[in-house]
């Protein structure tokens, strides 16, 4: 983020910047930039909250017209509204009670009942999220939530599946499957009212669904694909891309 | 939120130990009032059309995103997966805040909000991005654009 706003005024263009990793922004040192004491991915701090992302947006624009460069690095002053902060704050839950997912899941055929089972469950509030949202972030992989099912689980049960996308690498059509797979789940539990922090949800997630189990599983014969089949990103997507730094902990759990 | 402190390892020695770019020459931009300023933002989030050709990894090229794109018209490539995704999904603003610089634009905090906006990949070296990005500047200042907000993910 530094470099591009090291090449813009380079040529000519005035920039601000929203900083959410403060050391990274100390090393690249940009022009202007706003710290935000805001979780990973919310640069405006929260959604759905109008005069918030305002005061942010605010705040980082009006370095454009201080004078005290040639680096100004400034502190937001205030946390995000979330979840979780109240006395009596039990924090966000989910709002569709799932079946807690069988504790012996092994091959595709197993994941893919327990999976097809959550989704049954799941699609009356991701449709209705669509709805009041009036949008998805599904669509990545072109694939419906069926046909991503059947993809994800075709691996799980030691198979290789025909690449949907023969424009990029089996790989990649991978990694956005599961970016979908990923973003049904969240945009259905998500569709009450309320807020949720992107560790709650992956708490959630990752902890409390099959879906969430059947990525742990894809982790090794992702990995192993790559290595045999020669697809660099599928090695990369098994190992880095795949389970969140936050959630490996579970993997290890599981291995002790 | 993301103070270092907070974080679990391994995140923290990750995120504390992203190699950074230095630069030798440290430009330095200024302009008019802020109510005077054609504004466009440039996200690092990989946003982009549903129908573009998706973000690879390591790759410097940025995507093209009209001012009045439909919020659905939008999905994120990101290859990352240790960010917050929920937030982008619940409300597009929290991530580019489209509406926000509107609304600032029709109250007369800023001049103007450009008619196009730009999306880069993160977790890419901005090396890799030095081309794209200086060609960008020659569509920016093309649309009147004098000053840019750049938002991260």
């Amino acid at each position: 983020m530094g470099g591009l706003a090291h090449y813009l005024e380079d040529e000519g263009l005035a920039t601000t910047q929203i900083s959410l990793i403060r050391p990274q922004t100390e090393n690249t040192r940009p022009p202007r930039a706003l710290w935000v004491p805001f979780e990973l991915g919310r640069p405006l701090g929260a959604p759905d909250d109008a005069a918030f992302q305002t005061k942010v947006l605010r705040a980082a624009l009006a370095l454009l017209e201080r004078t005290d460069g040639p680096v100004i690095l400034d502190d937001f002053p205030e946390d995000a509204p979330a979840s979780g902060t109240g006395e009596n704050d039990e924090g966000w839950f989910c709002p569709v009670n799932l079946p807690p997912p069988p504790a012996d899941l092994q091959a595709g055929g197993g994941f893919k009942a327990a999976i097809e089972a959550e989704v049954g469950g799941l699609s009356t509030w991701y449709d209705i999220a669509l709805r009041e949202r009036g949008r998805t972030t599904m669509g990545l992989s072109g694939m419906t939530i069926g046909e991503i099912t059947d993809f994800v689980c075709a691996f799980l049960d030691g198979q290789v599946p025909d690449n949907p996308n023969e424009s990029q690498s089996l790989g990649q059509s991978l990694k956005f499957a599961v970016e979908d797979l990923k973003a049904f789940y969240r945009e259905a539990a998500g569709a009450q009212p309320g807020q949720n922090t992107g560790q709650e949800m992956n708490d959630w997630f990752y902890g409390g669904t099959a879906a969430g189990k059947a990525l742990y599983a894809l982790w090794p014969i992702a990995d192993d694909l790559g290595e045999q089949s020669g697809d660099e990103f599928m090695k990369i997507f098994a190992n880095r891309l795949l389970i969140p730094a936050s959630q490996k902990f579970r993997a290890e759990k599981q291995e002790a | 939120m993301v103070r270092l402190a907070d974080l679990d390892e391994p995140e923290r020695t990750h995120l504390a130990n992203i190699p950074c770019t230095s630069f030798d020459t440290q430009p330095w931009v200024s302009g008019p009032p802020l109510a005077k300023r054609r504004v466009a933002m440039i996200s690092t989030a990989a946003l982009q059309h549903r129908d573009d050709k998706p973000f690879m990894l390591g790759t410097g090229d940025y995507r093209v995103i009209a001012d009045d794109t439909p919020a659905n018209d939008l999905v994120m490539a990101h290859v990352s997966t240790n960010f917050d995704r929920s937030g982008f999904e619940q409300d597009l603003n929290v991530v580019l805040p489209l509406d926000r610089m509107h609304e600032m634009a029709e109250a007369g905090e800023i001049g103007s909000v450009a008619r196009f906006h730009y999306a880069f990949m993160g977790s890419t070296d901005p090396v890799e991005m030095e081309d794209a990005a200086r060609a960008m500047a020659g569509h920016l200042k093309a649309d009147g654009v004098d000053s840019c907000i750049l938002l991260p993910v």
